[in-house]
């Protein structure tokens, strides 16, 4: 056992370096992050354009083939990219979405010509894509969704509601899971499409979170005309195309970095009094730290074992499962417990130990233990795909989508 | 990035489950439970002639020079099974601590006998109903000869010699030494004592003059303890981790099988996100365990602090998977037919047996606040 590099992987992480120390800001430690809000419009410039210089270097996306501007390389070169690119100062997170999941998306539907319009703008960063799933109905449940698209010539016409969309407010092109047939049950009358966010009667409105940050969106589609060429797969067979955006979500959904951990914490227990004496010296505390240490190590080597199959040109196990799931509620978690360290000062979210990044995370985590997947969500995935358990009884399985609600 | 065992010894591990199958089904482990034999001599035998009990001694005593990793994957296998076997005490203890501490007169006298299956050790620390410790530990070492009495001895009727925690008059922390005591010679008495897991015998020994040796320095006992416990903590986890995996399976085929109200239970989420949290903490050991077992095999500096996660991780995921495994089967998970009781009494044993989670995560701050102020 060993945590090296092969010498081909050496080689890709010595050229990767190389570039990077040629066209980037090394960081000055590991939690240095590039600091300027989501919601500043400066930021997503200096995206564009550190997205445009990494597409150019073919790193944008490595796993893509040649022809669509990709490096045509392993996945477990992509990893050692992120990994390289983790050290250096550089605005990420605008495109992921748009190459992690609506690309993938349009790859294995849209024609060639359409193809040829739109990947290299979207590697490039000149256009962001987003992706609108989820409706206020319509959550983990999201075959439930209820934006219907009804045909008109050779348009679509599509009016309703969706909720939780990341970046819709600066993207340029989404694509859309609409209800073309409510007659059928709710996983059969579904159909994709790719839209211009310009298009008229699209409206996207910033929703802002807990953690004051407004980076999703609801967004309102009223008589919008999209022309049936933008149909990605067949009428009715929309729900298969989710599951291929899906399958790309949850390769995509990553952890968050650079926040306040279990080293932080435990600085931060030797530097506080409690009434019987330092806090790093309480028994509870104690606990604590190293329950989360070794949840914090378990994840670590979780990931390093997923990327041994990697490396090896494996298909990774299931372990990679278990990660937000202890993630989410660790972030939360460890959060609480620092700010109680911190007496009812604990609530301050400046002039406090950790600069606030503590009470951060107990809000974030709160946020974190939904997104993408919910806790529970995330549970029922491992029961039913990694130990085959069944599925819950689903009441709408077989009863046609407008017929919902109506019986019982 | 190599972070996986090799195909060596993915083949050694097949080898030992499809043995221990075979060999050492939950019968077995009912029998030795239910009757007076002090291990199950059949499965013991077949492990010594598979050289398993050999793996980690060199080969210039008779071994088979294997490494740390290769011990690991025969200990999950162990665990998967809840074997009625004296390993852990033999291989992961007594053999461990010979090889760390022993002079090479004891090596030789001792090695090539528990590679070939002649004798069987065991280690005696504790003297009652508390956590042996420099304050509490009576028994006495002096002119040759031990005296007092260690309660309880894992496999203590099954042990050929015993390496005995003893007082030797130092202060503090340097008053305990470590030493081999032979279990057939003269002045030892052992019976044995009640327990919850009585597939593994455990033995109340009185020492009345009974002749020792040391294994190591006078007055280092205490800390070679420590410094065993950390190596026997990297297998120990792969052995919990084998029977939270195990506990986890059967937890899940029941769940499949059994219909209440209509359905199956495992359809319910209350079970079915139960059984997901035994996956989640099994991986969690599992990844802890490899980074061990990665650390213990190049004898790595980070050792100390890789093996008590290990052994945080393992502990936890046993003890969750082994209760809820009980719970998931509901009234007939609690008869003395059903197979539950073997991985209830077995997680408790091992979660007890070198250092509790209490223990072990107090040792693990202490090792990362002298780590971080470095």
């Amino acid at each position: 056992m060993d945590f090296n590099d092969t010498s081909e992987e050496a080689a890709f992480r010595a050229e990767v370096r190389k570039w990077l120390e040629a066209n980037a800001k090394r960081k000055s430690d590991d939690k240095q992050a590039y600091r300027a809000r989501v919601d500043d419009p400066g930021l997503l410039r200096a995206a564009k354009e550190w997205q445009a210089k990494k597409a150019a270097a073919g790193y944008a996306r490595i796993t893509w083939p040649k022809e669509y501007g990709g490096m045509g390389g392993s996945p477990i070169q992509q990893v050692i990219y992120q990994q390289e690119e983790s050290n250096f100062l550089v605005p990420l997170g605008f495109f992921d979405i748009g190459l992690g999941m609506c690309i993938p998306t349009m790859m294995a539907y849209a024609t060639k010509e359409q193809l040829t319009r739109h990947v290299k703008p979207a590697l490039y960063g000149e256009e962001v894509w987003c992706q609108l799933f989820s409706e206020p109905a319509a959550g983990s449940d999201v075959a439930g969704i209820r934006t219907k698209a009804e045909r008109d010539g050779d348009d679509w016409i599509i009016n309703g509601q969706k909720v939780w969309t990341s970046g819709a407010h600066y993207s340029d092109w989404g694509i859309i899971i609409t209800r073309t047939d409510p007659n059928v049950p709710k996983h059969q009358g579904l159909t994709m499409f790719f839209l211009s966010m310009k298009s008229p009667g699209v409206e996207a409105r910033p929703i802002k979170q807990i953690s004051g940050g407004a980076n999703f969106n609801e967004v309102f589609f009223t008589n919008v005309r999209v022309p049936d060429s933008q149909r990605l797969g067949k009428v009715g067979d929309g729900w298969k195309a989710a599951l291929t955006t899906l399958m790309n979500e949850r390769l995509a959904v990553g952890m968050p970095s650079g926040g306040l951990d279990v080293d932080e914490l435990l600085e931060l227990a030797r530097g506080t009094e409690l009434e019987d004496g330092p806090a790093i010296r309480n028994g509870h505390v104690r606990s604590k730290i190293a329950d989360w240490y070794v949840q914090a190590q378990g994840l670590k080597y979780t990931r390093y074992r997923t990327l041994t199959a990697m490396s090896r040109g494996q298909t990774p196990g299931p372990e990679s499962s278990i990660i937000k799931v202890v993630a989410a509620p660790k972030m939360q978690d460890l959060g609480a417990l620092a700010m109680e360290l911190m007496g009812p000062a604990g609530i301050m979210t400046s002039d406090v130990p950790g600069s606030g990044g503590f009470q951060a995370q107990w809000i974030g985590g709160a946020g974190f233990r939904i997104a993408g997947g919910t806790d529970e969500i995330l549970r029922n995935i491992v029961a039913e795909r990694v130990l085959g358990l069944p599925q819950d009884v689903r009441v709408d399985k077989d009863v046609p989508f407008n017929q919902l609600g109506k019986t019982k | 990035m190599n972070f996986d065992f090799s195909d060596d010894q993915k083949m050694l591990k097949e080898q030992v489950r499809k043995f221990l199958a075979d060999k050492s089904p939950y019968k077995t482990t009912r029998r030795v439970l239910e009757g007076d034999e002090a291990y199950a001599e059949e499965v013991w035998k077949g492990l010594v002639e598979l050289g398993v009990t050999a793996a980690t001694i060199p080969e210039e005593y008779g071994g088979a020079g294997m490494g740390a990793l290769e011990l690991c994957v025969v200990a999950e296998e162990l665990g998967r099974a809840c074997a009625a076997v004296p390993f852990a005490s033999s291989v992961y203890l007594a053999t461990e601590a010979l090889k760390l501490f022993g002079s090479e007169a004891q090596k030789k006298a001792w090695l090539p006998k528990l590679a070939s299956g002649a004798a069987i050790g065991t280690i005696a620390t504790g003297e009652g109903p508390q956590a042996p410790s420099p304050r509490n530990v009576r028994t006495s070492f002096g002119g040759g000869k031990v005296n007092g009495e260690k309660l309880p001895v894992a496999d203590g009727t099954a042990a050929t010699f015993a390496i005995v925690l003893v007082n030797t008059g130092g202060s503090g922390d340097r008053s305990l030494s470590m030493a081999i005591v032979d279990l057939a010679g003269a002045g030892v008495t052992r019976e044995v004592v009640k327990t919850v897991d009585p597939a593994r015998k455990h033995a109340r020994i009185a020492f009345n003059g009974a002749a020792g040796e040391l294994l190591g320095a006078e007055g280092a006992g205490w800390s070679q303890l420590e410094t065993l416990y950390d190596v026997a903590a990297v297998p120990m986890a792969f052995e919990q981790i084998g029977g939270a995996e195990s506990a986890m399976w059967m937890a899940r085929d029941y769940a499949l099988q059994r219909q209440a109200f209509g359905r199956q239970i495992g359809s319910y989420q209350a079970i079915k996100h139960k059984i997901a949290d035994m996956y989640v903490k099994l991986e969690l050991a599992r990844s802890n365990a490899y980074y061990g077992a990665m650390m213990l095999s190049e004898g790595g500096a980070d050792l100390p602090i890789a093996a008590a996660a290990a052994r945080i991780a393992a502990t936890e995921a046993y003890d969750f998977a082994a209760k809820e495994n009980i719970q998931t089967h509901g009234g007939i998970g609690f008869t003395w037919e059903a197979d539950t009781q073997f991985h209830y009494r077995r997680s408790r044993l091992l979660s007890l047996a070198i250092g509790g989670p209490l223990a072990w995560k107090d040792k693990l701050v202490t090792r990362l606040e002298r780590k971080n102020a470095a």
